[in-house]
């Protein structure tokens, strides 16, 4: 009986290790295989050379990494600020929680699509600042000349869409605050600005790392929305991948690419754990 | 070297009548006005509020006014921020683009079959990690999380490869099958948070009261986990039903709705594309409306 | 109604030992409280007499039957959870009537258990209601109630009051005794409340890591504790410990204690003897020590007052007496204050003798008990 009781969280587990042993494990180790190979199966380094000598290379990581450095710190500042527009529990909190989350289950490619609904040229951005009379010709917002206007377009679409998560994130661990603290703060005179500094932002320091390193693995991953709103005005890394895996149909390239993607990743979450070490006795 | 001293009750203070709480005299005081200071402040953080909650849902709004637009205004310019009228026509000319429907009961039938297996293998294990101690617990915790630090690109390629060996490439089921891989730790760690907020006092009240370990499971923990594990699955249906890259590399002549319209994205009239995000949208906002109350639960306990 | 015998229950924990080796024998009908500070091994004990703890070792024999291989459905117990443990789901009828579903009690039946187990605990009224539309309190009293609806041979309760507030605790102490005692089942109940235990327990089993240190009815535990822990533990305030020399006082026996004078004995301390010149530790209770006016006696001890806490129904004395702290009881409204030098005699056949080093109770030779 005894040793019955004790199978049962193995068996439990076990479906879903399997599954992923199969559809994860196995698909990862393939990638690399791929990666490290020529179309024709041998090894060599030619798929990783074909990528970095591919004139799209330059242009798709550095605007990937780009849109990565502008939107993080934006979507941070918007969450937190949704964060603790929620915690003051203004009337109807849960109906400006609710509008906050509403984006969390909109896809990329919607998201990137209702964005062009209000740059495009004949957009909602340009009827209003035109009807406004704040301007006399609509601006030209996605135009493939201008690359920084297109980051700039993406960079809102992103934030508009994927600051949700963060956001959700943060109230959590913000929740798990006692108010003690903040009123402890407040009745020995600190600010606001001085509380988020000194108390919420150290005590959120958990949430602040799962948010982040969430957030950046799926910058990293942008693709719908960038399509959505530039085109081919410019590119992004995870269109390298579907465009040598679709219409160049060499997987191994696209291979190499997934593993810069997964090199990235990792190193952008190393560096988080870094520079926003937990400790232990902050985790829960 | 002690001063002697009596050990009588001491002598009673004084005389006093019973002391009642002292009686305020007077009219009450005035009721305290907002002060301007006080008022300003609220005011802030309401605008704030307010600020923050037009960017989110004016765009939303806006994409809306864009796929109801008639077919008459739809070169109006300036756009009208109401429409004259609600139309459909954009909305049935998108629907009515070749393969456009077939794609979206794809995208569902793919969204049921990735509830199915990620709940089906994902809600033991969660429930698993939420109720026992065992070995490995921290390990397969830890397995599960480091999954979510992999990019979808990753998978889907050698996955795509793997489907065109076994037959299953442009199926359904393949897509299916990586969407399970996305859903799966988060099915894994929303479930077991589940399990968890339930506690397993009830099900030992139950055992003692004369259940099987599966008796108190079924009646006491399942009918309790029930909204949460459904509101689990409602959003594993929507990360299948978002997913574009994956799709777009597995299907090709039988793509879900993300991927059909991804394709045809460069050269699709921009009314069509407005009705296009609509029609992805409106399952999105009617989701988040049914699991509102799970939101915090699902994601904020889903960090630890 | 049925004995509990526990032989040699061992449950480990990792490296930690819950339950150290206790055995433990409740008599049918007895009302047995498990009695220590948090992580003594209690609760454990008390889930591995339910099933809800696999033991490493040992025996647990209900009624005669050995149930140590049984799941917790085939031992007919019935336990109340510190969290009460009520189905949030279903109604309080349904709560109360959930055992008896399980074990297919007939219909008719049910319903005039459910009944009589909810008006035993007077919740008849709310028999329709859900758990989250009543109070705790009562939602205690459901928990009870879905116990004894069972008719159990054995009850368990895990700390069932330490979820209410101070005076609906007071309330349900009272009118658990006045219940269990009506049934009369064999109740094993768990508490880290020494006043609970006192009040409610036939006997009391003191226990710390994981082991029972001293068995006894309450009076027994409270006047001759077997060590320091118990009396401290029991009682409050806990029982004063004082660091003494006996000596041969020519007139008898005395204690010394350092600058504080040396206590006279008398014929209840005799067979102290064979301890001449040896340290011992004098336990007393705050109420067995008299402030008594200084004639210049001999045999009694001197200290300063520090503290004076008047509490109503006693004042409570905090005095220091050579390098000890002393709490003693004294009626209230006594005409003395914090830095008054008092004069003080324990009542010496109420005090107990424990060894220095080991902090255990001197064994008493037979002939003096």
């Amino acid at each position: 009986m005894t040793k019955r009781r004790n199978l049962a969280p193995w068996l439990l587990v076990l479906p879903s290790a399997l599954y992923l042993a199969v559809f994860f494990a196995t698909p990862m180790a393939q990638s690399f295989a791929l990666a490290l190979q020529d179309s024709a199966g041998s090894w060599s380094l030619e798929s990783v050379q074909l990528m970095l000598g591919d004139p799209d290379f330059g242009r798709a990581v550095s605007a990937t990494l780009t849109l990565l450095v502008l939107v993080i710190p934006i979507q941070l500042a918007l969450a937190l600020a949704m964060a603790i527009v929620i915690n003051k529990r203004l009337r109807g909190t849960s109906l400006w929680l609710y509008c906050y989350a509403l984006p969390l289950a909109i896809s990329e490619l919607a998201a990137g699509i209702v964005w062009v609904s209000i740059f495009t040229q004949r957009g909602w951005l340009n009827s209003i600042l035109q009807s406004l009379g704040i301007l006399d010709r609509g601006v030209i917002w996605m135009s493939g000349e201008s690359y920084w206007m297109l980051i700039g377009i993406i960079v809102v679409a992103e934030a508009w869409r994927a600051t949700s998560i963060m956001m959700i994130i943060l109230v959590a661990g913000l929740q798990s605050i006692p108010d003690e603290y903040l009123e402890a703060a407040e009745v020995y005179g600190a600010s606001l600005w001085q509380r988020i500094r000194r108390v919420i932002l150290p005590m959120l320091r958990p949430s602040l790392q799962v948010a982040l390193i969430l957030r950046v693995i799926l910058a990293i991953q942008v693709f719908a929305t960038a399509v959505a709103l530039a085109g081919t005005g410019l590119t992004v890394m995870s269109q390298q991948a579907l465009d040598w895996a679709n219409d160049i149909d060499n997987d191994n390239v696209a291979a190499a690419w997934a593993g810069l993607m997964l090199v990235i990743s990792l190193t952008a979450t190393v560096g988080i754990l870094w520079l926003l070490p937990v400790r232990e006795e902050q985790r829960q | 070297m002690t001063r002697a001293h009596t050990l009588e009750t001491p002598p009673t203070t004084p005389a006093r009548a019973l002391d009642g709480p002292p009686v305020p005299e007077g009219p009450p005081p005035p009721r305290r006005k907002h002060t301007w200071r006080r008022l300003g402040n609220q005011a802030l953080w309401y605008a704030a509020a307010i600020v923050l909650a037009l960017f989110i849902a004016l765009p939303i709004y806006l994409i809306f006014v864009s796929a109801v637009t008639p077919e008459a205004d739809r070169y109006t310019y300036p756009k009208a921020i109401v429409p004259s009228a609600l139309s459909f026509e954009n909305i049935s000319f998108f629907l009515r683009a070749s393969g456009v429907v077939d794609a979206f009961w794809r995208s569902c039938i793919v969204g049921i079959i990735t509830i199915v297996l990620a709940l089906g293998i994902g809600a033991p294990a969660g429930y698993a990690i939420a109720r026992y101690v065992f070995r490995g617990r921290d390990a397969y915790r830890l397995v599960i999380l480091a999954t979510r630090a992999f990019p979808v690109v990753i998978l889907s390629i050698p996955l795509a490869v793997l489907y065109r060996q076994v037959g299953i490439n442009d199926s359904v089921l393949g897509v299916a099958l990586m969407h399970t891989t996305l859903a799966l730790p988060f099915t894994v760690l929303i479930t077991s948070s589940v399990f968890v907020s339930i506690p397993r006092d009830l099900e030992e009240a139950a055992q003692t009261l004369g259940c099987s370990p599966a008796q108190a499971f079924r009646r006491i923990s399942l009918p309790l986990a029930l909204p949460g594990l459904t509101a689990a699955a409602i959003f594993t249906w929507v990360l299948s039903w978002n997913d574009v890259f994956a799709a777009a590399i597995l299907t090709l002549r039988n793509p879900t709705l993300p991927a059909r319209i991804l394709s045809s994205l460069t050269q699709a009239p921009l009314h069509f594309q407005f009705a296009a995000a609509f029609v992805m949208l409106v399952p999105s906002l009617v989701v988040i409306f049914i699991i509102r109350r799970y939101l915090l639960g699902l994601w904020g306990r889903v960090v630890k | 109604m049925s004995e509990i015998r526990l032989e040699r229950i061992v449950k480990t924990f990792k490296d930690v030992r819950a339950v150290d080796d206790v055995s433990l024998t409740v008599a049918q009908g007895e009302f047995m409280v498990l009695l220590g500070p948090s992580g003594c091994g209690k609760t454990t004990l008390l889930r591995s007499i339910a099933g809800l703890e696999d033991i490493d070792a040992g025996r647990v024999v209900i009624g005669g039957r050995d149930v140590t291989e049984l799941p917790p459905r085939a031992r007919r117990v019935a336990m109340v959870f510190q969290s009460y443990a009520v189905f949030p789901h279903m109604s309080v009828f349904e709560n109360i009537a959930f055992g008896l579903r399980m074990s297919k009690v007939e219909k008719t039946t049910l319903t005039r258990r459910v009944r009589s187990a909810a008006e035993l605990l007077h919740i008849e009224a709310l028999l329709d209601r859900y758990p989250s539309q009543v109070s705790g309190g009562q939602r205690q009293r459901i928990a009870v109630a879905r116990a004894i609806a069972m008719e159990p041979d054995v009850l368990l309760m895990d700390e069932p009051l330490s979820n209410l507030d101070a005076l609906l605790r007071l309330e349900m102490r009272a009118e658990l005794k006045r219940l269990l005692n009506e049934i009369g089942s064999t109740t094993v109940y768990v508490t880290h409340d020494q006043v609970e235990a006192m009040s409610m327990g036939d006997r009391i089993a003191v226990m710390r890591a994981g082991r029972i240190l001293q068995l006894g009815d309450p009076l027994t535990i409270y006047q001759t504790p077997v060590d320091r822990f118990v009396g401290g533990f029991i009682g409050s305030p806990p029982m004063n410990f004082l660091p003494a020399t006996v000596r041969d006082g020519g007139d008898g026996l005395r204690a010394e204690v350092q600058d504080a004078g040396s206590l006279r004995l008398d014929g209840t301390a005799a067979w102290l003897t064979g301890r001449i010149g040896q340290a011992v530790t004098m336990g007393v209770r705050a109420e067995d020590i008299d402030v008594v006016e200084d004639g210049g006696a001999d045999g009694v001890l001197r200290g300063r007052i520090l503290v004076v806490e008047p509490l109503g129904s006693h004042d409570l004395l905090t005095v220091r007496l050579g390098e000890s702290r002393l709490k003693v009881a004294t009626r209230p409204g006594i005409a003395l204050r914090a830095d008054d030098p008092v004069v003080l005699r324990p009542q010496v056949e109420r005090l107990v003798w424990l060894d220095p080093e080991s902090d255990r109770a001197l064994e008493r030779p037979a002939s003096a008990a």
